[in-house]
Order: structure tokens, then sequence, then C-alpha cells
């Protein structure tokens, strides 16, 4: 690759990239293209597989085909997925035996393989284009603009597309003020989760008045439920380095670094391809297209820390210290407060990848989407027990119930749903009745949860509530760096009590407990970690507090998730008297008569082996008998109250 | 990468141009963390005494820094690791059963390794996957939409290797 020394080069260069047709649909010699998806989720699937039968297939019938190695196409679920083009004929989950029929039907013939395209049930007539898919037709691709469509290790794909463009904009016809009020101007909020203007937080830095700053993306993701910026990070990179240096243009920063969590080694690999061959064209370095703007980027991988996505932490970390946050200020915008106490901007990847539209575009086009005080999209991981789990960038404003539904095709098994937790670890669940409500940074914070990272987990009527709460508190707990006592001690007080809670052994006291520490921690705790532990926990008393009190008061579960709580019986009239729920038993709690099975309350430890081992489900899981309710009724510290 | 390969001028980046020599040093803790344990699969004692004298860092920091990410290990570890996901899309598809029917298969609680070193048995946060709750790693690969019935299957053939 020779390096481009003026604007004009990269221009032609792009021309010349268009012309020969590497992305736009057709190459020039009518070849077929296939754009495969080897995301993180379709390699597990076997898309490496698939991909190799395909070449071997068509090179055997004499067929050339372009196949294009994409990042992640957003419909993890029906992995592996792969668009051909120019028909753009969307396939999901393909076998390798399925390869050779996309050749001879799709290559060869030019119509769809019916077996390999999506269908809602077995019944429907299958639909052959990806934007009629559902999952795909209200999605808003700003962010994920190229994922899917461009080789992530070929930096010609994404400049044939229209990259670098805005970056090209910015240096020759926009000074590093211009940009900076654009971006202001186009209200775009931190896609990490706080939602604070990015703008802002720009300018905060240049206003540091220091000549040397630095641009840093906060690539650890360690939310678990979330994986956008993985997605951005291996299937567009690019995009991530042009917002940086864009960044870097209306800051005046010269150094960006980019701090990857260690359990995405593909992000690492393809970010780190990315960045030698921009360098190598002579994007990134000195005297960058013949100016005197320089910006170089390294790349830091993080050693499994969830404290370290935090932006102090992440500083400490960069600097080869312990993962601890420390009080604000200095910020890190200021003296003192960026890594190694230089002027720092810290952003998530997802917002970088935002800023490129938004200069090329103008802030009014970015405006015209989404909400008055949100615009833009967002990208959720929808997951969970829902249909079509996956990445979906939708505008911000777009309902709950859209999302989950509509793009997301409903409930896994077409069970009830009954709610979904937004924000990970930090965030909290949001019950039915909210489904209505427009998604954007504020409607979130105003019921009791937040945007955070966009993870977005879908639950059931078999989900425990409680047992969800305690999950992610357990989390919370171990991530917890120990450096505050609230957020030590406070979350594993929390955590012992939702223990107690779920083994059976609450007692009523237990809920005011609960909620008098989670005010606490919140209000008392160093950083963003504690400040934000007990919110699946508050935000599931607040709407299930019925769930909590069956546990303590019934000893029941109602979704059957928590262990030794209800009374177990066998119903005579289903059971088909196969005797596995006697073999499965360790206690020997199942008694067996000449015609019939039944569990002998006295021995029966409530470790529903028997239930998860009836094939028929007769074993079944009610509140405890009225005697024992009415032994709790006369409970002298329920009295006492 | 042995300690006396680590190549500090090489290695922090561009960004070393603004700092100092101590900077650069402690900069390149974790680097040279995640090098040594590629290398060894763990943190062997001799090799972190040479890291301290190489970089300058007390031992006791090293060994601070090193014992605060949960990546890095003190003991040897299995040839094979299988990591279970625990995030929160799989904790709802059913990962505590993947848990349980691993730990019951290879007879080790998490975080310990078989005695014949050949299987380390570790959790994770998230892996990113979670399209395909729930899933599990093997060294590198991942392998999703598990049921405990399925893990069986994998058991044997990691077993057998």
């Amino acid at each position: 690759m020779e390096k481009l020394k003026s604007i004009q080069e990269l221009k032609d260069y792009r021309e010349r990239l268009r012309a020969r047709g590497t992305s736009d649909g057709k190459t020039p010699d009518g070849k077929a293209i296939v754009r495969a998806c080897c995301g993180t989720a379709c390699t597990a699937t076997g898309s490496k597989k698939v991909i190799e039968t395909l070449e071997a297939e068509s090179a055997r019938k004499g067929i050339e085909v372009e196949v294009v190695r994409t990042g992640c196409q957003g419909l993890c679920q029906k992995g592996p997925v792969m668009r051909v083009e120019p028909q753009g004929i969307f396939y999901q989950r393909m076998k390798p035996d399925q390869a050779a029929w996309v050749v001879s039907y799709t290559f060869q013939g030019g119509i769809p393989y019916r077996g390999g395209l999506w269908r809602q049930d077995v019944l429907s007539e299958p639909v052959s284009q990806m934007l009629d898919v559902p999952f795909y037709t209200k999605q808003v691709r700003i962010a994920l603009r190229n994922n899917g469509t461009i080789d992530p290790g070929n930096i010609d794909h994404y400049i044939a597309m229209g990259g670098y463009a805005a970056f090209e904009k910015a240096l020759s016809s926009m000074t590093p003020d211009e940009v900076l009020a654009e971006v202001d101007k186009a209200n775009l909020r931190g896609r990490g989760g706080a939602g604070f203007p990015a703008g802002k937080k720009w300018a905060h830095v240049k206003k540091s008045g220091s000549k040397i700053k630095l641009v840093i993306a906060n690539g650890d993701e360690g939310d678990p439920g979330a994986f956008m910026d993985r997605a951005i990070m291996e299937g567009d990179p690019h995009s991530l380095i042009e917002g940086m240096l864009l960044c870097a243009y209306a800051i005046e920063g010269q150094y960006g670094l980019i701090y990857v969590r260690h359990e995405y080694p593909l992000a690492v690999k393809n970010l780190a391809i990315a960045i030698k061959q921009a360098g190598e064209l002579g994007l990134l370095g000195k005297n960058i297209l013949g100016t005197d703007f320089r910006f170089t980027i390294d790349i830091r991988e993080g050693a499994g820390a969830f404290v370290c996505g935090e932006s102090t932490a992440l500083i400490a970390s960069v600097e080869g210290e312990r993962g601890f946050p420390r009080p604000r200020p200095p910020r890190l915008s200021e003296y003192g407060g960026g890594a190694w106490g230089i002027p720092s901007n810290l952003n998530n990847i997802e917002s970088y990848a935002c800023v490129p539209p938004i200069v090329e575009k103008g802030a009014s086009w970015f405006r015209s989407i989404g909400t008055e005080n949100s615009p833009g999209t967002k990208v959720f991981a929808l997951t969970g027990k829902v249909k079509n789990t996956g990445l979906v960038e939708v505008p911000m404003g777009m309902s709950l119930r859209e999302i989950i539904f509509e793009i997301g095709g409903g409930i896994l098994g077409d069970k009830k749903f009954k709610a979904v937790q937004t924000g990970g670890p930090s965030g909290g669940c949001i019950p039915e009745q909210y489904l209505d409500m427009a998604v954007d940074f504020d409607s979130l914070g105003k019921v009791g949860s937040i945007m955070g990272s966009g993870g977005m987990v879908v639950m059931d009527e078999e989900t425990c509530m409680v047992d969800v709460a305690r999950y992610f508190l357990s989390f919370t707990q171990s991530e917890s760096c120990g450096k505050c006592p609230p957020c030590r001690v406070g979350t594993y007080q929390m955590l012992e009590i939702m223990n107690r809670i779920c083994s059976g052994k609450g007692v009523p006291e237990d809920i005011e407990g609960l909620e008098k520490l989670g005010k606490s921690i919140k209000k008392a705790s160093l950083c963003g970690l504690g400040q934000s532990a007990p919110n699946p926990v508050l935000s599931t008393l607040k709407y299930f507090r019925e769930e909590y009190e069956e546990h303590i008061f019934d000893k029941f579960c109602r979704a059957k998730v928590c262990k030794g709580l209800g009374t177990f019986t066998i119903d005579h009239d289903e059971c088909v008297l196969c005797g596995l729920c006697k073999r499965a038993c360790a206690y020997d709690a199942v008694k067996e008569t000449s015609r019939s099975f039944f569990i002998d309350q006295d021995y029966c430890n409530k470790c529903k082996a028997c239930h998860t081992a009836c094939p028929i489900g007769a074993v079944k899981i009610d509140k405890a008998s009225p005697a024992k309710v009415v032994a709790l009724q006369v409970d002298p510290k329920r009295e006492a109250k | 990468m042995k300690v006396e390969d680590l190549d500090i001028d090489a290695r922090i980046g561009r960004v070393g141009e603004l700092l100092g020599e101590k900077e650069k040093k402690r900069g390149l803790l974790i680097y040279a963390f995640q090098q040594i344990q590629k290398e060894f699969n763990y943190l062997p004692e001799e090799e972190l005494k040479a890291l301290s004298k190489k970089l300058n860092v007390p031992l006791s920091d090293v060994y601070s820094t090193a014992s605060f990410y949960k990546h890095f290990y003190f003991k040897p570890r299995g040839k094979n690791v299988l990591c279970v996901c625990t995030g929160t899309a799989c904790h709802v598809r059913g990962a505590g059963k993947i848990l349980e029917k691993a730990k019951e298969t290879f007879k080790i609680e998490e975080g310990e390794t078989t005695p014949d070193m050949s299987l380390t048995l570790e959790t994770v946060g998230c892996v990113g996957c979670c399209g395909l709750a729930p899933v599990l790693t093997i060294n590198e690969n991942v392998v999703g939409d598990l049921t405990p019935a399925k893990v069986d299957e994998l058991m044997k053939t990691v077993g057998e290797e």
C-alpha cells in the first residue's frame, strides 16, 4: 500500500476502489459476492466450515465467487448467516451440506435456495430479502452501518463504503472548533451508559489548555449481556479509528489508546490489523494526508476486571496499576486527571462510531433521528428469552414492545412476558406495564433503570425475579474492587440476605433491610459500580415485591427456579409410574407403593431433582401446606410488628 | 515470552514518547503478565521476580497488581481450559445447569484443575456471545446453544483430548 500524501489522493483512491466495485454488490466481471458473517457467534455455529464448503463446491463447478468475511450481521440466534449479492438473498442457519445447494440454486440458477431462507414458522412462506425479515425491517443502522457488509480486515472496503470521508471533510473544510460544534449540536450522548453529551466532554478536554491530549476509547465492555462494542471492534474497526481521528482533530489531541477487554481476542486482532493498514495508508502517524495533523493509536488489553470500565479505574489500569477508581475531581479532562496526568478524552466505542456520520451528514440530520433529548440511534443487545436474539440498532424513542415483540419476534415458546432488564448489572428490571414506554436515556431513568451499555435481557414467567436480582448482586459483589467499604461490605451483606431469601430462609425484616442497605450503598459508594450495584434489587423490590414476599412468607418460588422452596407432590392423575423421580432422589424421599409414588415430606430436601427428572411434569411444586402457613402467622416476630 | 525478551520501548507503543522511564516500565506491567501467562499458562514466581527486577517495580507491587486482575493465575492450569459463561443471558437460559453438569463430569469445582492437569474449569462474566446463550468456551473456541445433554457429548471429546 502506498501512503496517501494529500486529501485529493484519498478522494482519488476511493474513486478508483469504487470503479473496481469491491463493495457495491457486483464485481465488474459479474462475480457473485457472498457476505458471510464471521462474527464470534456465527463462527461458533460453524460459519468457517460453511464458507469452506461453499468455496470448494463453487470451484468444483467452475464458478467464481467472492467471499467477504464480514463482522456480526446481528441475527446471532440464526447463525451462521450470509447474504448473496447481487440478488441480496439472505440465508440463515446454514449448514455445510446446504452450501452445495446454494451454489447450484443461487450462483448457477440465480434463484433462492428455499431451505436456507428465513421463515416465520414451518407453514409460512420463506422470505428471501434481508430487509423483509422483521428483525431487520425496523432497524436504522448508524453505528453498525458497515457491520455485515465489509471485510473488517480490508481498509479498502471501508473506504469504498465512504469511509474516512468525514475525516476528509473535516481536514479540508472544517476547523477543529467547527467539528466540535457540530458534535455538540448533534447532542450525541455517551453510549457507554451515563449519557453524558460527547460534545461537552470534548469541550472540557479542549479547555484544559494542554498541548498534549489523549483520546481514549473504552472497549472494556464488561456488562454481561452486552456485545455491541465487540461487534464494532470486530466488524468495523475503521469506524472507531475514524471517530477517534475526528475527536483528536477537534480537541487537538495527538495520542490514542483503545482499551479492550481480554475476553475479546478477535477484536484485538482486527483492531491491530486496522491500525496497521491505516498507518500504511498514511491515515495515522505524522503529517496525515499532507497536513501537519498527527495522531497515533495503541491498543491496551484488559485483564478481566469489570471495574476497569469505570473511567478512573481504566486510567489506573492503563498506567499499570491495580484498577482502583479514585475520587473526582480532578476529572479525566483536567490536568492531573487523565492517563499519566495528561488531559484525556474517554468515550465509549459506539459513541466514537457515531461521530463520522454526524460530521459527514451534519448535526441536523442526526437530530432528525430519535427523540428531542436523545437523538440518534442506540444499539441494543437483545438476549434472554426472546425468539430472535442478537444486535439491533433502533432509533431512540422506539417502544420496548416494538423492540421485543416485533424485532425480537416475541417470547421464546410463546410464554408470558414478565420483565426486561436493561443496563446490565447496574440497571433495573422493567415490568410489563411500561412496555409501551419510549426508550431513551431519560425515560429509562424515570422507571428506575438505566440505558447502560444497551444490554436488554428479556425474562418470561419462568424467570424468578428474586433469583435474577441475586445473580446481578453476586456479579457486582465479586467485581467490587474493595477500595471503599460501602460497596465492599454493603454488597456482601445484601448478597447474604438475597441468598437467604432464595434458599427459603428469609425473614420478614429482610425486605426492609435490603431497601435500607441499598439506599446507603447508592449514596456512599465511590464510583459508578457501587452507586448502581443495588439497582437490580431495588427495582425488582419496587415492581415485583410480591415475589419477594412469596419467597419469605409462603416459602414458594412461582417460577420454580429457587431450590429449597415449596412443597413437592406427585400428581397421581398424571404420573406414568416410570420411577425416574425415585431414582433421582438422593434423600430417599420418594416412596413407592404397589400402585403409586409419593414424596415423604419429612425426608424431602426440596432439591428439585425429582422435578427435573420427571419427563411429563407430574412432580408439582406448590406453596407450603396450609398448616405451615398457620404456623407462620403466629410467628412472634411478625406479631410484634 | 520470557522476561528477558521484553522490549520496553517497542511494546509501550507510540504513547511512550510522552513518558518517562519509570512510567514506561510500570505501564508495561499488565502486558508483561499477559505475555508470561501466554508462555507458561500461569505466572511462575521466578518470572515475576525477574520481571520485578527488569521493570524496577517492587515484587510486592507486582503481586498486588497481578492479583487484582481475575485473568492472572499463580497456580499452573490444565492443558485445556473450559470456561462456562455465567453472563445474564446465559444465566436466564440455564447456565447453572451447564456448570453443574461440568462439575459433575470432571468432579472438580470451578477454579480447580483435574488431578491429571488435563482440564481447568472456570466461569466468566460474559463472553459477548449472548445470542447463543448458554455458551461455554473451550480454550478459545466458543460453543453455543448448550443443553446439559450437549455438554455431556462435548465433555467426552474434551476428556479424550
